[in-house]
């Protein structure tokens, strides 16, 4: 404060500030390398650190245009279900804070579904959105699991779940705690009905989320770096009195440990996730004739 | 026993009627009388508002008749079996074929131990993944021979350690609740104690759930919410309520199918008649299934948890 806020009028003050000339997400610290990024490069690539190759957490609306072709999805809105069953309430309501983060995000919940085509194949893709309470689990998010694999099932389509979530919502508790089978009959209805069930396990996937739908996939891709686990860190570290080893629950070790199929690089999900789906959908079923993947040089080569 | 601290007004009484007990005579029997009628009353009263907080320390009352006491006092002809055929054999979860009142049946459930040597044994009751895994090996086996499945759960939760990280804590708890979803035969799943979040889930996802009527079941222990979402533990008690962890509380959302009465004073202190009623109530559970055949019970089982969520607490 200086003695023009006290005195000058709001108006006048807001002509003369020059605040709003610069905005103040030109620049993104990588939380890896500490190495200053240009906001619009990084989103150029992905944001993924061209650094360190670090992948930073994605939007979900960016997520899902980067996996349908041509980037066109079309949204279905979740299910309306009870909102704030318990009456909630720790140093704020529950219900302040969901009504809060609806009105930062427009979205009634964590969970987006989409559907369109990956390759040319029909997909139905539920997707978490980690800025909404942490891509927490709660009645709203189980509800549009199911709505989301009835709709794979009725459409004939793929079902592709892509966690980003610290575990079930504390403040439904056991409503929550619920929402474990509840997403586990889910994703059943698409595996009875021979339908291929992906995951892409994202930073992060914990606690009741893990321990759910996102380890029962087909397929298990994810992410490099990202934190795949149970427990929480501290809840371990607190219970062993250790520390942790270095890359624990990441997604490199859990694929060395035979949870997950493959870790892949942001920039070929999609290709990735193609060449999945035209081999385990049912043959013909492709909307438009897919292209022929493309491959470089250097994939022949590892491969 | 182990007094809890909003049980004192009793103790001094429960203590002097332990005294008397080695004497005799009718004026004696007489005074024994009196006392016990006066303690039962207090404790009807004390048990009959229990706070959420006080709920959560009976159901981690350390003599509470745990898992194996219940498979003792229930099941005839136990034959424990070891091992997911995996990796280990993991004393946290017991596994194995019994008779129940003249039926054979698979029991699963997690043990606490009762001293400081069975409790290191069974590892306080917190299963890795090769205790879930035997489940499911328990599971599917009950599903080939047509046993039902009765569960006994009762745990802080599923082990936080790096060596369960490492062989899929998150994996095995995920499969034990499909493989409840999947099996065949009824499967019926008391909450003994605590049903603590996803670890007792993978053992509970059942055609009838029942709880003790002091027992809890929640999606965090009170501790580890508080230390969350108030940033300290000690507001645990107010975690406690604000979770609506009791079994009352589930009941009212519909999360259960039923609450077994405890005798007066809880299970801790009467124990045999707790694992009676239990027995009875597991009966008429088993009975409330029988004759369904594989498809419509999983087909049932898919419902009720789909039809969850419907209702709300004032």
């Amino acid at each position: 404060m200086n003695w023009l806020t006290n005195i000058v009028r709001p108006k006048i003050r807001a002509l003369v500030s020059s605040k709003k000339d610069v905005p103040d997400n030109l620049w993104d610290k990588c939380p890896s390398c500490a190495a200053m990024l240009f906001r619009k490069e990084l989103e150029d690539n992905l944001m993924v650190c061209r650094h360190c190759n670090h992948h930073l957490k994605i939007s979900v609306t960016q997520r899902l245009r980067l996996l349908f072709d041509d980037g066109r999805y079309r949204e279905t809105p979740l299910p309306k279900v009870l909102q704030d069953p318990l009456k909630f309430r720790d140093s704020k309501r529950y219900s302040d804070r969901l009504r809060e983060a609806q009105h930062k995000s427009g979205r009634s919940d964590a969970l987006v579904i989409a559907e369109g085509s990956i390759g040319g194949y029909k997909a139905v893709v539920a997707a978490f959105d980690f800025a909404f309470m942490g891509g927490s689990m709660g009645l709203a998010v189980g509800e549009g699991m199911v709505t989301a694999a009835k709709r794979a099932v009725s459409t004939q389509s793929a079902f592709i779940a892509i966690p980003a979530s610290g575990g079930a919502r504390m403040q439904e508790g056991a409503l929550s705690l619920m929402q474990l089978p509840r997403t586990v009959i889910a994703v059943e209805q698409v595996k009875r009905a021979n339908l291929p069930y992906l995951v892409l396990l994202t930073d992060p996937t914990t606690g009741g989320v893990s321990a759910s739908f996102a380890m029962l996939g087909d397929v298990h891709i994810s992410e490099p770096g990202a934190l795949i686990g149970f427990a929480g860190a501290r809840v371990i570290e607190n219970t062993i009195r250790e520390k942790l080893p270095e890359g624990f629950q990441r997604a490199e070790y859990l694929r060395d440990h035979g949870m997950v199929d493959m870790v892949v690089p942001r920039k070929d999900v999609k290709n990735t996730i193609a060449t999945l789906l035209s081999l385990l959908m049912p043959q013909g079923q492709a909307m438009t004739p897919l292209p022929k993947p493309h491959t470089s040089r250097q994939d022949k080569k590892r491969a | 026993m182990q007094i809890l601290d909003f049980e004192k007004p009793v103790a001094e009484m429960e203590a002097k009627l332990a005294e008397l007990q080695h004497q005799s005579g009718d004026r004696v029997a007489d005074e024994v009388a009196r006392i016990q009628q006066k303690t039962d009353r207090l404790l009807r009263q004390i048990y009959g508002r229990l706070t959420p907080a006080q709920k959560v320390q009976v159901a981690r009352h350390p003599n509470r008749p745990h898992c194996m006491d219940y498979v003792k006092g229930l099941m005839d002809d136990f034959v424990s079996l070891s091992g997911d055929r995996l990796f280990a054999d993991d004393a946290a979860m017991v596994a194995g074929l019994a008779r129940f009142r003249g039926t054979p049946v698979a029991v699963l459930g997690q043990e606490r131990g009762n001293d400081t040597e069975s409790r290191l044994k069974h590892n306080f009751g917190m299963a890795r993944p090769e205790g879930y895994r035997k489940a499911q090996r328990v599971m599917h086996l009950a599903g080939r021979f047509n046993l039902p499945i009765i569960s006994f759960v009762d745990t802080a939760g599923a082990f936080p350690g790096i060596d369960a990280e490492a062989r899929g804590q998150a994996e095995a708890i995920a499969k034990s609740i499909e493989t409840c979803l999947r099996a065949p035969v009824p499967i019926i799943a008391v909450v003994i104690g605590e049903g603590g979040s996803g670890g007792a889930i993978a053992i509970a996802t059942a055609d009838k759930v029942l709880m003790l009527e002091h027992s809890i079941y929640s999606v965090i222990s009170p501790e580890g919410c508080a230390s969350i979402l108030w940033r300290s533990a000690a507001q645990a008690a107010e975690a406690a309520t604000a979770l609506r962890i009791t079994a009352q509380d589930l009941l009212a959302l519909g999360l259960i199918d039923g609450v077994i009465p405890e005798p007066i004073g809880g299970a801790q202190r009467r124990r045999d008649e707790t694992i009676a009623l239990t027995g009875d109530a597991v009966a008429a559970a088993l009975s409330d299934v029988a004759g369904q055949d594989s498809t419509t019970l999983q087909n049932n089982r898919a419902q009720k948890f789909l039809a969850m969520g419907h209702r709300g607490l004032n």
